[in-house]
């Protein structure tokens, strides 16, 4: 069953490489042309934006987006260790401090990133994000990822395809239902498909292990994880960066004193 | 019409009859919707309350036999749980054990080390324990649960806890199981002891798990009271054998048989664990829970201008928290039993219902236009949003669908539960939150009612008379409305968000209130799940004094009992120097004998008389039956986790108890003693003897009484640095965001547009070019020159005052009166005006400014001034071929003399003070010489007009008579701006100097016969008085540039603001003339000026409002409006700002800077802008159009602020 999913896997990705091989090289050239672009451009901005006000303002946004981050990696750590191990808190917190103490940080630095990237590539694309921005919003959005999460962790599920093809359809709903932005939809892909490798990687070198690893070293669902949590990420970076004030730092910091 | 758009008029008018009837009937439908909401609610009842506490269910153990795993269908009372083997049988062997008699010659450790030494040998009995019938030979070995390797983390347990083998647990496996070291061991107590863990441990211990009954009740210790030593051997069995069990307790009753013990043996119990919640299930729970209540807060945060929030935001969260317990009920009903853990799927279902539609309904409501009836607004907002609710539920319903597709047993009947949810929380949203807003719509409509009454009662409202003696300061204008924002003493400040959060926590009390839930939760909690064996403490108390378990058989009452076991302090010493002789009579008493003849008169002691030392009297009663139950719940579950078996949502059956008595003599303990058993300290004394037994629950009580009290310090403390005790009151307070250039705001809210339909002032029949009110009156000037006097109450045109001259002008249409006012002809117009001072040769204008240029140059360093004038006042020629291009003229008798701007039908520059405007005195003093100059600024107080002219002339006209009362002919620049304060009239000037004048009337009686009683056409003086009217105080040169507003504000302090054509804001001080502060801040004029007691607004042509502090000058915020708006301003009340558009104007919070709401005057909006725009008394707004005057009432629109 498995060689035979694997052929068709192959034969269907051949004849697609295949009728795409004409296009392949201009199109490649061209993205390749715009990423550039949009990398410079956001490289210089940001290093004007580090001369200006706004780099307070940023700082501030990344540290919050980190701190959720780690928490959320705390959190959602947790909940994949306790299918395991059932009734030894003592135990369990121990291992979860303990094992692996970089993940939490990776996940905190990982979410300033993207929740950052987004607001940016909106500014430059030109269309801001307007779909329900709002906190209540934002929270739903964490809500349904930390229950996709929960799903993942916590359900019986046939088999590892059924489970694989349940957590990407959440996720898809999860940015129909929250994002809906084309921006959103290619950062998420992004970044679940750069997580989902360097993941692979590390587990590849023996860094990192799982427990049940179904698909080459990893679980197949991580990449829908990851394409979640980019896309909640990316909510909570839009939200705050609407929120953040528009004012100037000096205001700000005006204010702090006086209050 | 598509199918769409008729599906869509169909629900939009169900919808709407559906609103008039909640509306309607408010009362019974929502007693109908709680009837409902309990009948739905009711199959609740029968679930099993949620807990970790476990489950038990007895059945007989003759007939038992293993519960197949299908459900069978007479259940009867059988839990659904008890279907399949259980996990593991737990046969306990339950010995009792005691030296009996007790001799005086034993030391305390005798108690327990013959006892426990004789666990070894029932081990070996047990172990080899054989049945042999037909069937085959079994043994314990076959039976047992053969458990593999501990846990990785227990390896300090290995030495103790059997591994690969049965699961067979006693106090011998302290010492392995191995009789040597046992008798090796010399200090028992250590040895149990050194596997406790270190501090306080509410769970099951080790010691707990090997005895097999509480520490209290083992009697292993040198205190025991009663000298019986208890404890089990615990067999875990895998799978069931009844013909094993009973021949093994028949051998055991055989070998020691119990003589007294009568223990119930025929029933099994069968414990069914839930789930156990640790920590590390307990965390994201926490964190799940934590992301409702922000969402829940977020959503319900949104809900505004409604009557009360908190009551909305309540009904909201209980719409969704009964349509969850509603399909949970509806769900049961129908058969289907939830197996999900409901406290972690609610918090997800909630998310997926939503509050969404609640706040939509709330948002919708209360946009409609607040003149209606309640009734028909509940319905209009419903079938205005029919539409989108209806499709937001048919998508929901998919996706929900696509879901249960998924096949997914957890989550099928995830979707289950979340459609039904769905389905009854729109049928709540319907009926319940509906009538709910309804009934708050309605009260806040009787609210405003009430609070309109008084206010036309005493309509109109008082003037503040112009002249007022200056010690007086006057008092704050009462207005007949008040536009209360909820909460004003923190809603004024434009606080960062941050302190509000603080505030707001400070302000609710929210910290206290949460700490005291969270302990009677915790309580509650603990009460609840019994963790710290509070319950089986007070079953082990209520026992112990129970005659049932006394075990002390010498018919003593129990404080007898008790005083007597322990020997005094003073027989110590003689109890353990006796030892050396003891051993030379071993021959065991008669078990009856006293033995206190010896103890009691060394002792002194008369209870020891009656004392004597005990035999031992081992007693079976009711609660050595099941005697597990006072161990801990979490014991089974603890002991079955080290070898990673878990209990959760699994069921153990619990066999009845083998009870075991065991007698030892004296010299059997003495025998098995070991050397150093005798050097043990003596036991002290009765008082210290009770210490240790309850030390541990003390201790819990002071740590727990410390904690709490360090936790509420520590909180006190924040709440004092967070909140002190003036919040509110620092008056400086800082915008963090302008919000003006969002389309909408950052909840996603557009703020609602709406149109009424004004009250129109006709008469002027050029552009308006001055506006004044005092709240009663209203004057108007137009480009004309001609003043007008309204009665701003019902628009009536009290008073015309003709331009001077204009009997010369050949414009005929000038003076059709439109509308019912009194009507002036120039006949009528022009004695008035001759009664007055004789007027300066209208000529003198431009001749006049000249000298006073040199005047300045004077006071001033001329190296700066030498520029100023050709480039302000003089430089004309460019200007005015300009502004001949830019306006065509208006009428065609007008056109030779006057430049006219902004003909009321082409697009307007929207600049009041445009250059343009400053040139008519060119062409005035060039072209006719012989006309008057053009009125420039005007005021209006009481019944005194103040017009500035061009000429530099102030006058002072008498509202009602349309009289010229006074004249004021010091300057001779033109006056650009005036403003009234108090008796003092604070004129700017085109040169950008600033002159003070006072008005003195000779009868300032009159001022107070008109404070004294309310009529308020009163005049504050008669025209018999004579006014005079000086300067007092010129100011040269305040700006740069020419001012172009001027405003006062005497609230706090006197002080004047003047706003010039440099951009700069000057605050000046009144009494003195002299400048507080200046600020700049527009590109450009600033045309427009207001103020109120904290904060100063000014608008320029750059189409910026700023908002500044008053105090300290800082700008707090700014918003930028679209191009050609904002040129007027006005403030209705301290935190509402309304300003003028293209044909409309706009409403804005002013403490957060968000457009509330945008009103637009008129179908006619043809693109004429509301150039002046001035706030009446009564929360009227009058602004001008072109030629017209538009008088706008909105208590409408601010009853749906408010």
């Amino acid at each position: 069953m498995p060689r035979l999913e694997e052929h068709c896997w192959r034969r269907s990705c051949t004849s697609r490489v295949e009728s795409k091989n004409y296009y392949r090289e201009n199109w490649v050239a061209s993205k390749a042309e715009e990423m550039m672009s949009i990398i410079t451009s956001v490289l210089s901005n940001v290093y004007g934006s580090l001369h200006s006000v706004q780099t307070a303002n940023l700082i501030r946004r990344g540290l919050v987006l980190f701190t959720v981050g780690v928490f959320l990696a705390l959190v959602l750590n947790l909940l994949q260790v306790q299918r395991n191990v059932t009734l030894f808190p003592e135990e369990v917190m121990a291992t979860l401090f303990s094992s692996a103490w970089w993940i939490p940080p990776c996940c905190g630095t990982a979410a300033a990133v993207v929740g950052l990237l987004y607001p940016c590539i909106d500014s430059h694309l030109g269309e801001p994000h307007k779909f329900k921005r709002e906190w209540a919003s934002v929270m739903r959005c964490i809500a349904v990822f930390v229950g996709i999460n929960h799903a993942s962790a916590k359900l019986d599920f046939a088999n590892n395809v059924q489970l694989s093809l349940t957590l990407a359809a959440l996720s898809l709903g999860l940015w129909w239902t929250f994002d809906r932005s084309r921006s959103g939809f290619g950062l998420g892909i992004g970044t679940a498909f750069l997580a989902t490798v360097i993941t692979q990687l590390l587990v590849y070198n023996g860094v990192y292990q799982y427990t049940y690893p179904d698909f080459l070293y990893v679980r197949s669902w991580l990449p829908c994880i990851f394409f979640s949590g980019g896309v909640t990420a990316g909510n909570i970076g839009r939200q705050l960066a609407m929120v953040s004030p528009v004012l100037g730092f000096r205001e700000f910091e005006m204010a702090e004193i006086l209050s | 019409m598509t199918v769409r758009e008729r599906l869509r008029e169909k629900i939009s008018a169900a919808f709407y009859r559906h609103g008039l009837l909640c509306a309607s009937y408010p009362v019974p439908i929502i007693l109908f919707t709680s009837a409902s909401i309990l009948a739905c609610c009711y199959p609740l009842l029968r679930l099993p309350l949620p807990g970790t506490g476990p489950v038990e269910f007895t059945t007989r153990v003759r007939d038992y036999t293993v519960p197949s795993h299908e459900p069978q269908g007479d259940l009867g009372e059988r839990p659904d749980w008890y279907r399949g083997p259980p996990v593991a049988y737990i046969q306990q062997v339950l010995v009792k054990a005691a030296v009996s008699p007790w001799d005086s010659t034993l030391v305390p450790v005798d108690v327990f080390r013959s006892p426990l030494g004789r666990v070894f040998s029932l081990l070996e009995e047990i172990r080899n324990h054989v049945h042999n019938d037909g069937s085959g030979v079994r043994s314990l070995e076959a039976l047992c649960l053969q458990v593999t390797d501990l846990l990785p983390g227990l390896r300090r347990m290995q030495t103790v806890l059997p591994e690969h083998g049965c699961l067979l647990v006693s106090p011998g496996n302290y010492w392995q199981n191995q009789r040597e070291l046992f008798d090796s061991d010399p200090d028992l107590l250590k040895t149990v002891h050194q596997h406790e863990p270190k501090g306080l441990h509410t769970s099951a211990t080790l010691r707990d798990l090997l005895f097999g009954v509480p520490v209290k009740h083992t009697g292993v210790s040198l205190y025991s009271r009663k000298r019986v030593v208890t404890y089990t051997i615990t067999m875990v069995l895998g799978s069931y054998d009844a013909r094993f069990l009973s021949s093994l307790r028949a051998r055991l009753r055989q070998l020691h048989p119990s003589v007294n013990c009568s223990l119930r043996e025929d029933h099994m119990v069968h414990v069914h664990f839930k789930e156990e919640i640790g920590m590390a299930e307990l965390i994201p729970l926490v964190t799940t829970y934590i992301i409702l209540f922000a969402y829940i807060y977020f959503s319900t945060r949104k809900i505004d201008m409604v009557k009360s929030k908190w009551g909305l935001a309540l009904a909201a969260v209980v719409t969704v928290l009964s349509s969850l317990l509603m399909s949970v009920g509806l769900c049961t009903l129908f058969g289907l039993t939830p197996t999900l853990n409901g406290g972690e799927i609610f918090p997800y279902l909630v998310v997926v219902i939503g509050l969404e539609n609640v706040l939509v309904l709330t948002k919708s409501v209360v946009s409609t236009p607040v003149d209606l009836e309640v009734k028909l607004r509940i319905a209009q907002g419903l079938s205005n949003e029919s539409w989108s609710i209806m499709k937001n539920m048919a998508t929901e319903l998919c996706i929900i669908l696509i879901g249960y597709f998924t096949l997914v047993p957890a989550i099928q009947e995830f979707c289950l539960f979340a459609v039904v949810g769905l389905v009854s929380d729109f049928f709540l949203q319907m009926f319940f939150f509906t009538t709910v807003l309804s009934i708050d719509i309605r009260r806040m409509e009787l609210a405003d009612l009430n609070r309109r009454l008084p206010a036309e009662a005493g309509m109109p409202p008082p003037k503040p008379g112009p002249l007022r003696p200056r010690e007086a300061p006057p008092p704050p204008r009462p207005s007949p409305y008040t536009i209360t924002l909820q909460t004003p003493a923190f809603r004024n400040l434009r606080l960062p968000k941050r302190l509000r959060v603080v505030y707001f926590l400070a302000r609710t009390r929210l910290a206290q209130r949460f700490i005291m839930v969270g302990t009677v939760i915790w309580i509650g909690i603990l009460a609840y799940t019994d963790p710290a064996g509070l319950r089986t403490y007070l079953a082990a108390q209520v026992s112990e004094q129970s005659p049932l378990g006394e075990g002390g058989a010498g018919g003593l009452p129990p404080h007898l009992g008790v005083a007597s076991v322990f020997p005094g302090p003073g027989g110590d010493p003689a109890s353990t120097l006796s030892v050396l002789p003891a051993p030379a009579e071993p021959t065991p008493l008669p078990e009856n004998q006293s033995q206190g003849h010896h103890g009691a008169p060394r002792e002194g002691v008369p209870h020891q008389a009656q004392a004597p030392p005990l035999v031992p009297q081992i007693s079976w009663g009711a609660e050595d039956e099941e005697g597990w139950r006072r161990l801990s719940f979490r014991h089974w579950p603890s002991l079955f986790s080290y070898y990673n078996i878990t209990l959760a949502k699994r069921y153990i059956s619990i066999l009845p108890v083998i009870p075991v008595t065991l007698h030892l003599s004296p010299r059997e303990a003495i025998e098995t003693r070991h050397p150093q058993d005798t050097r043990h300290p003596p036991p002290p004394s009765l008082k210290t003897n009770d210490l240790p037994a309850d030390l541990t629950l003390y201790k819990v009580a002071a740590l727990g009484l410390a904690a709490g009290v360090l936790l509420v310090l520590l909180l006190f403390c924040l709440y004092r640095v967070l909140c002190p005790r003036n919040y509110g009151q620092n008056g400086v307070a800082h915008g963090r965001r302008r919000r003006g250039d969002l389309p909408c705001d950052d909840y996603g809210y557009s703020p609602p547009i709406s149109e009424i339909s004004p009250l129109l002032l006709r008469g002027h029949s050029m552009d308006i070019e001055c506006l004044a009110s005092d709240g009663m009156l209203l004057a108007s000037c137009c480009l004309a020159g001609q003043i007008r006097v309204w009665d701003a109450q019902t628009g009536d045109c009290l008073t015309v005052i003709p331009k001077h001259g204009l009997r010369r002008s050949s414009s005929s249409g000038c003076w059709e009166q439109r509308d019912g006012g009194r009507v002036f002809d120039e006949d009528e117009g022009y004695p008035l005006r001759r009664r007055t001072t004789p007027r300066p040769a209208l000529f003198e204008d431009q001749p006049d400014l000249t000298p006073l240029i040199d005047t300045n140059f004077d006071s001033q360093p001329p190296s700066h001034l030498l520029l100023t004038p050709p480039r302000d006042g003089f430089d004309f020629g460019g200007l005015v071929e300009r502004a001949y291009l830019e306006h065509e003229p208006p009428s065609p008798g007008l056109t030779a003399s006057y430049p006219s701007p902004s003909p009321p039908s082409g697009p307007p520059p929207q600049r009041r003070r445009s250059l343009g405007y400053i040139q008519p005195p060119v062409p005035q003093g060039q072209g006719t010489p012989d006309w008057e100059s053009a009125v420039w600024a005007m005021e209006l107080r009481g019944n005194l007009i103040a017009a500035g002219r061009s000429s530099g002339k102030l006058e002072l006209w008498d509202a009602v008579e349309g009289s010229l009362r006074c004249s004021n002919e010091d300057g001779v620049s033109g006056i650009t701006a005036l403003a009234f304060l108090n008796n003092r009239i604070v004129a700017a000037r085109l040169d950008g100097s600033l002159d003070f004048f006072t008005v003195d009337i000779n009868k300032p009686l009159g001022l107070l016969q008109y404070r004294g009683d309310n009529i308020p056409p009163s005049p504050c003086y008669s025209s018999e008085d004579v006014i005079s009217c000086q300067l007092t105080r010129s100011v040269q040169c305040a700006h740069q540039k020419p001012i172009t507003v001027l405003n006062t504000h005497t609230h706090t302090y006197q002080v004047s603001q003047c706003g010039g054509q440099d951009g700069a804001i000057c605050l000046w001080d009144v009494l003195t003339g002299s400048r507080v502060s200046h600020v700049y801040g527009h590109r450009g004029d600033v045309t427009s000026l207001v103020c109120t007691t904290s904060c100063v607004i000014s608008s320029g042509l750059d189409d910026l409002i700023c908002i500044w502090d008053r105090s300290t000058g800082i700008k707090l915020y700014s918003i930028q409006q679209e191009v050609g708006c904002g040129a007027s301003l006005g403030v209705i009340s301290e935190s509402l700002l309304v300003t003028g558009g293209q044909g409309c104007v706009s409403f804005w919070d002013l403490n957060f800077g968000d457009l509330l709401q945008t009103v637009y005057l008129g179908q006619s909006s043809d693109g004429q802008g509301v150039r002046q725009l001035v706030v009446l008394n009564n929360a009227a707004i009058v602004c001008d159009f072109g030629s017209e005057l538009s008088l706008v009432y909105v208590p409408s629109v601010l009853e749906k602020l408010d």
